[in-house]
Protein backbone atom coordinates (compact mmCIF):
# COMPACT_ATOMS: atom_id res chain seq x y z
CA UNK A 1 0.00 0.00 0.00
CA UNK A 2 2.50 2.48 1.26
CA UNK A 3 4.92 1.75 -1.54
CA UNK A 4 2.27 2.30 -4.18
CA UNK A 5 1.32 5.57 -2.57
CA UNK A 6 4.86 6.88 -2.91
CA UNK A 7 5.08 5.70 -6.47
CA UNK A 8 1.92 7.53 -7.31
CA UNK A 9 3.47 10.86 -6.34
CA UNK A 10 5.23 12.07 -9.47
CA UNK A 11 8.98 12.49 -9.16
CA UNK A 12 8.86 15.98 -10.60
CA UNK A 13 6.55 17.08 -7.83
CA UNK A 14 8.97 15.79 -5.19
CA UNK A 15 11.80 17.67 -6.79
CA UNK A 16 9.83 20.88 -7.02
CA UNK A 17 8.55 20.52 -3.45
CA UNK A 18 11.98 19.78 -2.05
CA UNK A 19 13.78 22.52 -3.95
CA UNK A 20 13.00 25.37 -1.51
CA UNK A 21 13.57 22.99 1.42
CA UNK A 22 17.10 22.42 0.11
CA UNK A 23 17.78 25.94 -1.11
CA UNK A 24 16.68 27.70 2.09
CA UNK A 25 19.12 25.88 4.42
CA UNK A 26 21.65 26.55 1.67
CA UNK A 27 21.02 30.27 1.90
CA UNK A 28 20.58 30.44 5.66
CA UNK A 29 23.21 27.92 6.82
CA UNK A 30 25.66 26.80 4.10
CA UNK A 31 26.38 30.30 2.82
CA UNK A 32 26.65 32.04 6.23
CA UNK A 33 28.82 29.17 7.53
CA UNK A 34 31.11 29.52 4.51
CA UNK A 35 31.15 33.32 4.62
CA UNK A 36 31.93 33.60 8.33
CA UNK A 37 34.45 30.76 8.41
CA UNK A 38 36.22 31.94 5.26
CA UNK A 39 36.48 35.53 6.54
CA UNK A 40 38.01 34.29 9.78
CA UNK A 41 40.26 31.97 7.78
CA UNK A 42 41.52 34.97 5.78
CA UNK A 43 42.39 36.85 8.96
CA UNK A 44 44.24 33.81 10.30
CA UNK A 45 45.94 33.20 6.95
CA UNK A 46 47.21 36.75 6.48
CA UNK A 47 48.42 36.94 10.08
CA UNK A 48 50.15 33.55 9.95
CA UNK A 49 51.70 34.32 6.57
CA UNK A 50 53.00 37.73 7.67
CA UNK A 51 54.46 36.30 10.87
CA UNK A 52 56.33 33.70 8.86
CA UNK A 53 57.34 36.16 6.16
CA UNK A 54 58.79 38.53 8.77
CA UNK A 55 60.42 35.55 10.56
CA UNK A 56 59.10 36.62 13.95
CA UNK A 57 60.95 34.38 16.39
CA UNK A 58 58.82 31.82 18.29
CA UNK A 59 55.57 33.02 16.66
CA UNK A 60 56.76 31.78 13.28
CA UNK A 61 57.44 28.32 14.75
CA UNK A 62 54.02 28.37 16.38
CA UNK A 63 52.46 29.08 12.97
CA UNK A 64 54.34 26.16 11.40
CA UNK A 65 53.04 23.89 14.18
CA UNK A 66 49.45 25.06 13.72
CA UNK A 67 49.62 24.54 9.94
CA UNK A 68 51.19 21.11 10.43
CA UNK A 69 48.34 19.97 12.69
CA UNK A 70 45.45 21.33 10.65
CA UNK A 71 46.78 20.29 7.26
CA UNK A 72 47.87 16.90 8.52
CA UNK A 73 44.59 15.64 9.98
CA UNK A 74 41.21 15.05 8.29
CA UNK A 75 38.63 17.79 8.48
CA UNK A 76 36.03 15.27 9.62
CA UNK A 77 38.26 14.16 12.49
CA UNK A 78 38.73 17.80 13.53
CA UNK A 79 34.94 18.33 13.52
CA UNK A 80 34.43 15.23 15.66
CA UNK A 81 37.15 16.16 18.14
CA UNK A 82 35.65 19.59 18.67
CA UNK A 83 31.98 18.67 18.70
CA UNK A 84 31.96 15.20 20.27
CA UNK A 85 35.33 15.19 22.00
CA UNK A 86 35.63 18.52 23.76
CA UNK A 87 32.44 18.09 25.86
CA UNK A 88 34.36 15.31 27.65
CA UNK A 89 36.61 18.00 29.11
CA UNK A 90 33.73 20.33 29.77
CA UNK A 91 33.94 22.43 26.60
CA UNK A 92 30.51 22.31 25.00
CA UNK A 93 30.09 24.21 21.73
CA UNK A 94 26.86 24.47 19.74
CA UNK A 95 26.95 22.77 16.30
CA UNK A 96 27.08 25.92 14.18
CA UNK A 97 29.84 27.72 16.14
CA UNK A 98 31.77 24.45 16.35
CA UNK A 99 31.60 24.17 12.56
CA UNK A 100 32.71 27.81 12.16
CA UNK A 101 35.64 27.20 14.49
CA UNK A 102 36.88 24.07 12.73
CA UNK A 103 36.34 25.33 9.19
CA UNK A 104 38.11 28.64 9.85
CA UNK A 105 41.10 26.99 11.53
CA UNK A 106 41.35 24.31 8.84
CA UNK A 107 40.96 26.73 5.93
CA UNK A 108 43.25 29.25 7.62
CA UNK A 109 46.06 26.70 7.64
CA UNK A 110 45.82 26.07 3.90
CA UNK A 111 45.33 29.69 2.95
CA UNK A 112 48.26 30.78 5.14
CA UNK A 113 50.52 28.81 2.82
CA UNK A 114 48.93 30.38 -0.25
CA UNK A 115 49.38 33.89 1.13
CA UNK A 116 52.94 33.19 2.29
CA UNK A 117 53.92 31.96 -1.17
CA UNK A 118 52.33 35.06 -2.70
CA UNK A 119 54.20 37.37 -0.31
CA UNK A 120 57.45 35.70 -1.24
CA UNK A 121 56.66 36.16 -4.93
CA UNK A 122 56.56 39.96 -4.56
CA UNK A 123 59.97 41.30 -5.69
CA UNK A 124 62.22 42.10 -2.71
CA UNK A 125 62.83 45.55 -4.22
CA UNK A 126 59.25 46.56 -3.42
CA UNK A 127 59.87 46.25 0.30
CA UNK A 128 63.25 47.98 0.01
CA UNK A 129 61.75 50.82 -2.00
CA UNK A 130 59.04 51.31 0.60
CA UNK A 131 61.56 51.49 3.41
CA UNK A 132 63.74 53.93 1.46
CA UNK A 133 60.68 56.10 0.77
CA UNK A 134 60.30 56.54 4.53
CA UNK A 135 57.53 54.01 5.15
CA UNK A 136 57.72 51.74 8.18
CA UNK A 137 57.88 47.97 7.73
CA UNK A 138 54.19 47.54 8.52
CA UNK A 139 53.16 50.46 6.32
CA UNK A 140 55.15 48.99 3.44
CA UNK A 141 53.61 45.56 3.98
CA UNK A 142 50.08 46.88 4.21
CA UNK A 143 50.17 49.36 1.35
CA UNK A 144 52.69 47.92 -1.09
CA UNK A 145 53.55 44.25 -0.58
CA UNK A 146 50.27 42.77 0.67
CA UNK A 147 48.07 44.28 -2.08
CA UNK A 148 50.41 42.83 -4.71
CA UNK A 149 50.53 39.48 -2.94
CA UNK A 150 46.74 39.32 -2.70
CA UNK A 151 46.54 39.79 -6.45
CA UNK A 152 48.73 36.70 -6.90
CA UNK A 153 46.89 34.79 -4.19
CA UNK A 154 43.42 35.64 -5.44
CA UNK A 155 42.88 32.72 -7.88
CA UNK A 156 44.13 30.00 -5.49
CA UNK A 157 42.17 31.58 -2.62
CA UNK A 158 39.04 31.56 -4.77
CA UNK A 159 39.74 27.89 -5.36
CA UNK A 160 39.87 27.32 -1.62
CA UNK A 161 36.61 29.21 -1.13
CA UNK A 162 34.82 27.11 -3.74
CA UNK A 163 36.19 23.93 -2.17
CA UNK A 164 34.97 25.14 1.21
CA UNK A 165 31.39 25.68 0.05
CA UNK A 166 31.27 21.99 -0.78
CA UNK A 167 33.20 20.87 2.32
CA UNK A 168 30.62 22.48 4.59
CA UNK A 169 28.47 19.41 3.80
CA UNK A 170 30.68 17.61 6.33
CA UNK A 171 29.09 19.76 9.03
CA UNK A 172 26.04 17.53 8.59
CA UNK A 173 27.96 14.99 10.66
CA UNK A 174 27.90 17.26 13.71
CA UNK A 175 24.14 17.89 13.39
CA UNK A 176 24.33 21.22 11.57
CA UNK A 177 21.25 21.28 9.34
CA UNK A 178 22.84 22.74 6.27
CA UNK A 179 21.96 21.91 2.70
CA UNK A 180 23.17 18.33 2.68
CA UNK A 181 21.60 17.32 5.98
CA UNK A 182 18.33 18.95 4.92
CA UNK A 183 18.42 16.77 1.80
CA UNK A 184 19.06 13.66 3.88
CA UNK A 185 16.03 14.50 6.01
CA UNK A 186 13.80 14.86 2.94
CA UNK A 187 15.15 11.62 1.53
CA UNK A 188 14.36 9.84 4.79
CA UNK A 189 10.72 10.71 4.21
CA UNK A 190 10.27 10.20 0.46
CA UNK A 191 13.16 7.84 -0.38
CA UNK A 192 14.28 9.26 -3.72
CA UNK A 193 18.07 9.22 -3.16
CA UNK A 194 19.09 9.46 -6.79
CA UNK A 195 16.91 12.43 -7.64
CA UNK A 196 17.39 14.27 -4.37
CA UNK A 197 21.18 13.95 -4.14
CA UNK A 198 21.53 15.00 -7.74
CA UNK A 199 19.30 17.94 -6.93
CA UNK A 200 21.40 19.06 -3.98
CA UNK A 201 24.50 18.53 -6.10
CA UNK A 202 23.07 20.92 -8.67
CA UNK A 203 22.45 23.55 -5.98
CA UNK A 204 26.11 23.25 -4.92
CA UNK A 205 27.04 23.60 -8.57
CA UNK A 206 24.92 26.73 -8.79
CA UNK A 207 26.70 28.24 -5.77
CA UNK A 208 30.13 27.37 -7.19
CA UNK A 209 29.19 28.83 -10.55
CA UNK A 210 28.21 32.14 -8.97
CA UNK A 211 31.52 32.18 -7.07
CA UNK A 212 33.50 31.40 -10.22
CA UNK A 213 31.77 34.29 -11.91
CA UNK A 214 32.54 36.58 -8.96
CA UNK A 215 36.16 35.43 -9.14
CA UNK A 216 36.42 36.59 -12.75
CA UNK A 217 35.03 40.01 -11.86
CA UNK A 218 37.36 40.25 -8.86
CA UNK A 219 40.39 39.31 -10.92
CA UNK A 220 39.59 41.94 -13.48
CA UNK A 221 39.27 44.61 -10.78
CA UNK A 222 42.46 43.60 -9.01
CA UNK A 223 44.50 43.54 -12.19
CA UNK A 224 43.83 47.22 -12.89
CA UNK A 225 47.54 47.97 -12.53
CA UNK A 226 48.69 45.19 -14.78
CA UNK A 227 49.23 46.06 -18.35
CA UNK A 228 48.13 43.52 -20.90
CA UNK A 229 49.03 43.77 -24.51
CA UNK A 230 46.40 43.16 -27.15
CA UNK B 1 78.06 62.89 5.23
CA UNK B 2 81.12 60.85 5.95
CA UNK B 3 81.73 57.15 6.50
CA UNK B 4 84.87 55.55 7.86
CA UNK B 5 86.20 52.04 7.82
CA UNK B 6 83.07 50.32 6.45
CA UNK B 7 83.46 46.55 6.48
CA UNK B 8 81.00 43.97 5.27
CA UNK B 9 81.25 40.23 4.66
CA UNK B 10 78.80 37.81 3.11
CA UNK B 11 79.73 34.52 4.73
CA UNK B 12 83.44 34.03 4.11
CA UNK B 13 83.67 36.66 1.39
CA UNK B 14 84.81 40.07 2.51
CA UNK B 15 83.11 42.54 0.19
CA UNK B 16 84.06 45.82 1.85
CA UNK B 17 87.46 45.96 3.50
CA UNK B 18 87.42 49.28 5.28
CA UNK B 19 86.04 51.96 3.00
CA UNK B 20 86.24 55.69 3.78
CA UNK B 21 84.09 58.14 1.91
CA UNK B 22 83.10 61.73 2.35
CA UNK B 23 80.31 63.67 0.64
CA UNK B 24 79.84 67.36 1.36
CA UNK B 25 76.64 69.27 0.87
CA UNK B 26 76.16 70.06 -2.82
CA UNK B 27 78.71 67.50 -3.96
CA UNK B 28 77.99 65.06 -6.74
CA UNK B 29 80.18 62.05 -6.07
CA UNK B 30 80.51 59.26 -8.63
CA UNK B 31 81.68 55.82 -7.55
CA UNK B 32 83.29 53.86 -10.37
CA UNK B 33 84.77 50.41 -10.37
CA UNK B 34 84.65 46.99 -12.00
CA UNK B 35 82.16 44.27 -11.14
CA UNK B 36 82.41 42.90 -7.65
CA UNK B 37 84.30 45.90 -6.34
CA UNK B 38 81.65 46.42 -3.64
CA UNK B 39 80.28 49.75 -4.81
CA UNK B 40 76.64 48.68 -4.74
CA UNK B 41 77.10 47.00 -1.36
CA UNK B 42 78.62 50.20 0.00
CA UNK B 43 75.62 52.20 -1.14
CA UNK B 44 73.22 49.66 0.35
CA UNK B 45 75.06 49.79 3.66
CA UNK B 46 74.75 53.58 3.70
CA UNK B 47 70.99 53.33 3.55
CA UNK B 48 70.86 50.25 5.80
CA UNK B 49 69.49 47.90 3.16
CA UNK B 50 72.48 45.81 4.21
CA UNK B 51 73.86 45.90 7.71
CA UNK B 52 77.57 46.68 7.69
CA UNK B 53 79.69 44.68 10.11
CA UNK B 54 81.74 47.68 11.14
CA UNK B 55 82.21 51.33 10.42
CA UNK B 56 81.04 54.74 11.51
CA UNK B 57 78.71 57.16 9.80
CA UNK B 58 78.63 60.87 10.41
CA UNK B 59 75.54 62.60 9.09
CA UNK B 60 75.61 66.33 9.70
CA UNK B 61 76.81 66.52 13.29
CA UNK B 62 75.58 63.11 14.40
CA UNK B 63 77.74 60.01 14.62
CA UNK B 64 76.45 56.46 14.28
CA UNK B 65 78.05 53.03 14.45
CA UNK B 66 76.88 51.18 11.35
CA UNK B 67 76.91 47.73 12.97
CA UNK B 68 74.76 48.88 15.89
CA UNK B 69 72.07 51.14 14.54
CA UNK B 70 68.80 51.36 16.44
CA UNK B 71 65.61 50.99 14.40
CA UNK B 72 64.64 54.51 15.32
CA UNK B 73 67.88 56.00 14.03
CA UNK B 74 67.56 54.01 10.82
CA UNK B 75 64.00 55.27 10.28
CA UNK B 76 65.01 58.83 11.11
CA UNK B 77 68.01 58.88 8.79
CA UNK B 78 66.07 57.24 5.96
CA UNK B 79 63.61 60.11 6.04
CA UNK B 80 66.46 62.51 5.29
CA UNK B 81 67.76 60.49 2.34
CA UNK B 82 66.40 58.92 -0.83
CA UNK B 83 67.45 55.97 -2.95
CA UNK B 84 67.18 55.33 -6.68
CA UNK B 85 67.52 51.68 -7.65
CA UNK B 86 68.99 50.04 -10.72
CA UNK B 87 65.70 48.22 -11.29
CA UNK B 88 63.58 51.32 -10.46
CA UNK B 89 61.44 49.41 -7.92
CA UNK B 90 58.44 51.61 -8.46
CA UNK B 91 55.45 50.46 -6.43
CA UNK B 92 53.76 48.28 -9.03
CA UNK B 93 50.28 48.71 -7.57
CA UNK B 94 50.48 52.51 -7.57
CA UNK B 95 50.28 55.10 -10.34
CA UNK B 96 53.22 57.38 -11.09
CA UNK B 97 51.71 60.12 -8.96
CA UNK B 98 50.92 57.74 -6.10
CA UNK B 99 54.48 56.46 -6.25
CA UNK B 100 55.70 59.96 -5.56
CA UNK B 101 53.13 60.88 -2.91
CA UNK B 102 53.19 57.59 -0.96
CA UNK B 103 56.28 58.48 1.05
CA UNK B 104 54.90 61.95 1.76
CA UNK B 105 51.36 60.98 2.77
CA UNK B 106 52.07 57.72 4.58
CA UNK B 107 55.69 58.07 5.63
CA UNK B 108 55.63 61.75 6.53
CA UNK B 109 51.93 62.33 7.33
CA UNK B 110 51.53 65.16 4.84
CA UNK B 111 47.99 66.21 3.81
CA UNK B 112 46.99 64.61 0.52
CA UNK B 113 46.42 67.78 -1.50
CA UNK B 114 49.77 69.22 -0.55
CA UNK B 115 51.52 65.94 -1.31
CA UNK B 116 49.81 65.75 -4.70
CA UNK B 117 50.90 69.27 -5.53
CA UNK B 118 54.50 68.39 -4.71
CA UNK B 119 54.10 65.14 -6.65
CA UNK B 120 52.80 66.89 -9.74
CA UNK B 121 55.62 69.41 -9.59
CA UNK B 122 58.26 66.69 -9.22
CA UNK B 123 56.82 64.69 -12.11
CA UNK B 124 56.70 67.77 -14.34
CA UNK B 125 60.32 68.40 -13.56
CA UNK B 126 61.35 64.98 -14.84
CA UNK B 127 59.13 65.38 -17.88
CA UNK B 128 56.43 62.95 -16.77
CA UNK B 129 53.55 65.39 -16.30
CA UNK B 130 51.49 63.63 -18.98
CA UNK B 131 51.93 60.17 -17.46
CA UNK B 132 50.92 60.84 -13.86
CA UNK B 133 48.09 58.34 -13.77
CA UNK B 134 49.94 55.56 -15.56
CA UNK B 135 50.96 52.42 -13.72
CA UNK B 136 54.64 51.37 -13.88
CA UNK B 137 53.75 48.50 -16.23
CA UNK B 138 52.52 51.06 -18.74
CA UNK B 139 55.81 53.00 -18.75
CA UNK B 140 59.14 52.39 -20.45
CA UNK B 141 62.25 51.73 -18.36
CA UNK B 142 63.49 55.28 -18.80
CA UNK B 143 60.12 56.71 -17.84
CA UNK B 144 59.97 54.46 -14.78
CA UNK B 145 63.41 55.59 -13.69
CA UNK B 146 62.43 59.23 -14.14
CA UNK B 147 59.39 58.63 -11.92
CA UNK B 148 61.72 56.98 -9.41
CA UNK B 149 63.91 60.11 -9.44
CA UNK B 150 60.82 62.27 -8.94
CA UNK B 151 59.88 60.04 -6.01
CA UNK B 152 63.35 60.58 -4.56
CA UNK B 153 63.30 64.36 -5.09
CA UNK B 154 59.81 64.86 -3.67
CA UNK B 155 60.83 64.10 -0.09
CA UNK B 156 63.42 66.90 -0.21
CA UNK B 157 66.24 64.62 0.89
CA UNK B 158 69.59 65.93 2.01
CA UNK B 159 71.25 63.37 -0.23
CA UNK B 160 70.08 61.02 -2.98
CA UNK B 161 71.83 57.69 -3.47
CA UNK B 162 71.78 56.33 -7.03
CA UNK B 163 72.56 52.66 -7.55
CA UNK B 164 73.51 52.23 -11.20
CA UNK B 165 70.45 54.15 -12.33
CA UNK B 166 71.01 53.55 -16.03
CA UNK B 167 72.41 50.03 -16.13
CA UNK B 168 69.07 48.47 -17.05
CA UNK B 169 68.44 50.91 -19.89
CA UNK B 170 69.39 51.07 -23.55
CA UNK B 171 71.52 54.05 -24.66
CA UNK B 172 68.60 56.17 -25.80
CA UNK B 173 66.73 55.81 -22.52
CA UNK B 174 69.99 56.23 -20.59
CA UNK B 175 70.27 59.70 -22.15
CA UNK B 176 66.92 60.89 -20.85
CA UNK B 177 67.66 59.66 -17.32
CA UNK B 178 71.14 61.22 -17.29
CA UNK B 179 69.66 64.51 -18.47
CA UNK B 180 67.37 64.55 -15.45
CA UNK B 181 70.27 63.72 -13.14
CA UNK B 182 72.40 66.42 -14.71
CA UNK B 183 69.62 68.94 -14.12
CA UNK B 184 69.32 67.81 -10.52
CA UNK B 185 73.05 68.19 -10.00
CA UNK B 186 72.86 71.68 -11.51
CA UNK B 187 70.31 72.63 -8.86
CA UNK B 188 72.78 71.79 -6.13
CA UNK B 189 71.34 68.45 -4.99
CA UNK B 190 73.81 66.32 -3.05
CA UNK B 191 74.18 63.04 -4.90
CA UNK B 192 76.16 59.85 -4.48
CA UNK B 193 76.06 57.88 -7.70
CA UNK B 194 77.31 54.38 -8.38
CA UNK B 195 77.62 54.30 -12.13
CA UNK B 196 79.25 52.86 -15.22
CA UNK B 197 78.68 56.06 -17.15
CA UNK B 198 82.19 57.46 -17.40
CA UNK B 199 80.83 60.43 -19.30
CA UNK B 200 78.51 61.31 -16.47
CA UNK B 201 81.25 60.92 -13.88
CA UNK B 202 83.65 63.06 -15.90
CA UNK B 203 81.30 65.90 -16.80
CA UNK B 204 78.74 66.06 -14.00
CA UNK B 205 80.27 64.77 -10.80
CA UNK B 206 82.50 67.01 -8.75
CA UNK B 207 84.27 64.10 -7.08
CA UNK B 208 85.09 60.65 -8.40
CA UNK B 209 85.87 57.59 -6.33
CA UNK B 210 87.40 54.50 -7.92
CA UNK B 211 86.84 51.27 -6.05
CA UNK B 212 88.18 47.77 -6.55
CA UNK B 213 88.15 44.60 -4.42
CA UNK B 214 86.34 46.29 -1.57
CA UNK B 215 88.71 49.22 -1.11
CA UNK B 216 88.92 52.76 -2.44
CA UNK B 217 91.82 52.82 -4.89
CA UNK B 218 91.66 56.49 -5.67
CA UNK B 219 89.44 59.43 -4.82
CA UNK B 220 89.57 63.08 -5.73
CA UNK B 221 88.18 65.87 -7.83
CA UNK B 222 86.72 64.33 -11.00
CA UNK B 223 88.93 66.30 -13.32
CA UNK B 224 92.04 65.20 -11.45
CA UNK B 225 91.02 61.57 -11.41
CA UNK B 226 90.17 61.52 -15.11
CA UNK B 227 93.05 63.61 -16.41
CA UNK B 228 95.85 62.69 -14.04
CA UNK B 229 95.00 59.39 -12.36
CA UNK B 230 97.61 58.65 -9.73
CA UNK B 231 97.06 54.91 -9.68
CA UNK B 232 97.94 52.56 -12.49
CA UNK B 233 94.76 50.57 -11.90
CA UNK B 234 92.54 53.63 -12.27
CA UNK B 235 94.27 54.57 -15.51
CA UNK B 236 93.74 51.09 -16.91
CA UNK B 237 90.06 51.11 -15.95
CA UNK B 238 89.38 54.51 -17.43
CA UNK B 239 91.01 53.52 -20.70
CA UNK B 240 88.80 50.48 -21.19
CA UNK B 241 85.13 51.11 -21.57
CA UNK B 242 83.81 51.14 -18.01
CA UNK B 243 80.54 49.87 -19.29
CA UNK B 244 82.00 46.73 -20.82
CA UNK B 245 83.98 45.86 -17.73
CA UNK B 246 81.76 46.75 -14.90
CA UNK B 247 78.35 45.15 -14.77
CA UNK B 248 77.18 43.96 -11.41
Amino acid sequence: MLERLYESVPLLEILVDSFPKILIPGLTVTIPLTAIAFSLAMVIAVAAAMIQFARVPAAAQLCRFYIWIFRGTPLLVQLFVVFFGLPKVGVRIEPFPAAVLVFSLNEGAYCAETVRAALEAVPAGQLEAGRCAGLSYLQTMRRIVLPQAMRTAFPPLSNSLIAMVKDTSLAANITVVEMFRATEQIDARVYQPLALYIEVGLVYLLFSTVLTWLQHIGERKLSAYEYREG
Amino acid sequence: MEVKNVRKSFGQTQVLKGVDLRVDRGDVVAILGPSGSGKTTLLRCLNFLERADEGTLRFDEEEFRLGHMSKRDVARLRKRTAFVFQSYNLFLNKTALQNVTEGLIVGRKMPRDRAEEIGRRALSKVGMADRMNHYPSQLSGGQQQRVAIARAMAVEPEIIYFDEPTSALDPELTGEVLAVMRQLAGEGMTMLVVTHELGFARTVSSQTVFMEHGVVVEAGASREVFEHPREERTRAFLQTDGRAEGKD
